[in-house]
């Protein structure tokens, strides 16, 4: 299957230009300042820049950034509750530092590293990007990270690897949700991506949001975005990355496999049974303008349809 | 909604909440006649017909703010919704049931239909259970909910069984 280079990718559809200029400026600074590129400084990234963004580009309301408090206050993170406030109430019970990654599997290097190791000389850079969730709310958020393709290439996956499989923290100790008995979930959270799809250049880890860390109900330390699918594809505080031969059964999939698929791509003509998935509603949302605006194939990211063609998207979903 | 105390998806909260309010004072609904019979206060149930109201009225409050903000008055989507979406068509169907009993609440009624009033009252418990169904149904991975109202619901519906099981064995003797 043919991958995409880098330079057929727009830098952001829907970043206006000049906020992407100002996200090169961005880079720039934060790389100076960060050294290696992983010490992202928790507080202050360059208040030039903050101040710039923060100026609201006049796009129609529904391409805006969401704001960062409702980013980080409206969470599915069911490792901390199944209400979207639990993850932002009970997330800082969960310790990052430190924190390792084994990569195993179809690799030629297989171990257990550091976070900062795995990251050592990988450039960050800010992508905006729309979130489209399953349950058809959805956000735009300014993330800071690299292309999953910098981390797998590391490791040298073997000529076997079709598949990556990712897993989030299980530490039922931190972690609220895991203790719940009335989760129907099988810990740890479990996701997946072919291949193909991880070294797409539009597939990255974050590392941060907003110009910041990543908060832990976002996912912190390190989590998966993959903007042309649904959100729980987008696995958070990953400790876990194997590459394999057969594909993995996520987490969504093994609990509904009706409802929730594999590939689990944004699809406006293939339903959820329970609800449609013709239109989302973008936050921010008010009571009385619930802000729905029709969803787009691959949540409008038309440069991976690459990825499915001749692929039954309905069976596939 | 800065203030509203909504949080960042006011619509789907106030929805949300509308209608977890309702399906709970629907339970208060149902544990009137049991209380009244376990802590032996026959006049509680004075207040049965005023506590149905407040869940009708919360049910219809839910199914008004479903309309408005979340489907915004969407005729096609919301048909759509009540024929394809079984948890929709299984609230909806609650709340049909319960019109007749809200209608019908009047003493003038009660007087009106003599004994068939209560055997038209019994359909709270159908919609009891639809109601159930219906936020069973619209879970997602955490159960507590749905089992903490449907193990109440067990209760309410486990005491009506005994009771009406000492009666049968009373009144053979009398």
């Amino acid at each position: 299957m043919l991958i995409r280079t880098v330079a057929d990718i727009k830098p952001s559809q829907i970043t206006p230009e000049h906020v992407y200029r100002s996200r090169r400026r961005f880079m720039r600074e934060t790389l100076a300042l960060a050294g290696a590129g992983v010490a992202l400084p928790a507080t202050a990234l360059p208040a030039a820049w903050l101040a710039e963004r923060a100026v609201r580009p006049a796009a129609p309301l529904y391409e805006t950034m969401t704001s960062e408090s409702d980013a980080t206050s409206y969470n599915n993170f069911y490792e901390f509750g199944t209400d979207k406030g639990d993850p932002a109430a009970h997330a800082h019970e969960m310790t990052i530092d430190p924190w390792t990654v084994e990569v195993s599997g179809e690799v030629a290097k297989p171990g257990k590293i550091g976070l900062e190791d795995m990251l050592a000389g990988i450039d960050l850079e800010e992508r905006i990007y729309r979130l489209r969730c399953v349950e058809a709310w959805s956000m735009v958020i300014p993330w800071i990270g690299f292309p999953v393709k910098k981390v797998l290439d590391k490791f040298e996956p073997t000529g076997n690897a079709k598949y990556v499989m990712f897993e989030t923290l299980h530490r039922p100790s931190e972690m609220r949700g895991q203790r719940s008995l009335f989760s129907s979930i099988d810990w740890p959270y479990v996701e997946g991506l072919r291949l193909d799809e991880a070294n797409h250049p539009l597939a990255i880890f974050a590392v941060g949001m907003y110009g910041k860390l990543l908060p832990k109900q976002n996912g912190a330390p390190i989590r998966l975005v993959v903007p042309w699918k649904y959100g729980f594809k987008s696995i958070k505080s990953i400790v876990s990355i194997r590459l394999t031969e057969a594909r993995p059964v996520n987490t969504w999939n093994d609990l509904q496999p009706r409802e929730y698929g594999f590939y689990a791509n944004v699809n406006p003509s293939v339903d959820h049974p329970r609800w449609s998935q013709a239109r989302e509603r973008r936050f921010p949302t008010t009571l009385f303008r619930p802000n729905w605006i029709p969803t787009r194939m691959f949540n409008g990211y038309d440069e991976v349809a690459g990825l499915y063609a001749g692929m039954d998207l309905s069976r596939y979903y | 909604m800065p203030g509203s105390g909504l949080g960042p998806d006011p619509a789907d909260e106030l929805v949300r909440t509308l209608g977890t309010w309702g399906l709970r004072i629907l339970l208060l609904t149902l544990a009137v006649s049991p209380a009244s019979r376990v802590l032996r206060q026959p006049r509680l149930v004075r207040f049965r017909r005023m506590v149905g109201l407040w869940a009708f009225t919360y049910i219809v409050l839910h199914f008004i703010a479903y309309l408005a903000v979340l489907a915004g008055f969407e005729l096609a989507t919301i048909a759509a919704d009540v024929v394809k979406r079984p948890y929709i068509t299984v609230g909806f169907s609650a709340l049909l049931m319960l019109i007749p009993l809200a209608v019908t609440s009047t003493r003038g009624w009660q007087r009106r239909l003599g004994r068939r009033w209560r055997m038209l009252h019994r359909l709270v418990y159908p919609a009891a259970v639809a109601a159930w169904t219906h936020l069973m149904w619209l879970s997602k991975g955490g159960f507590m909910d749905p089992f903490v109202y449907g193990a109440i619901l067990i209760l309410l519906f486990g005491e009506r069984v005994a009771a009406r099981f000492r009666r049968a064995r009373r009144s053979p003797s009398r």
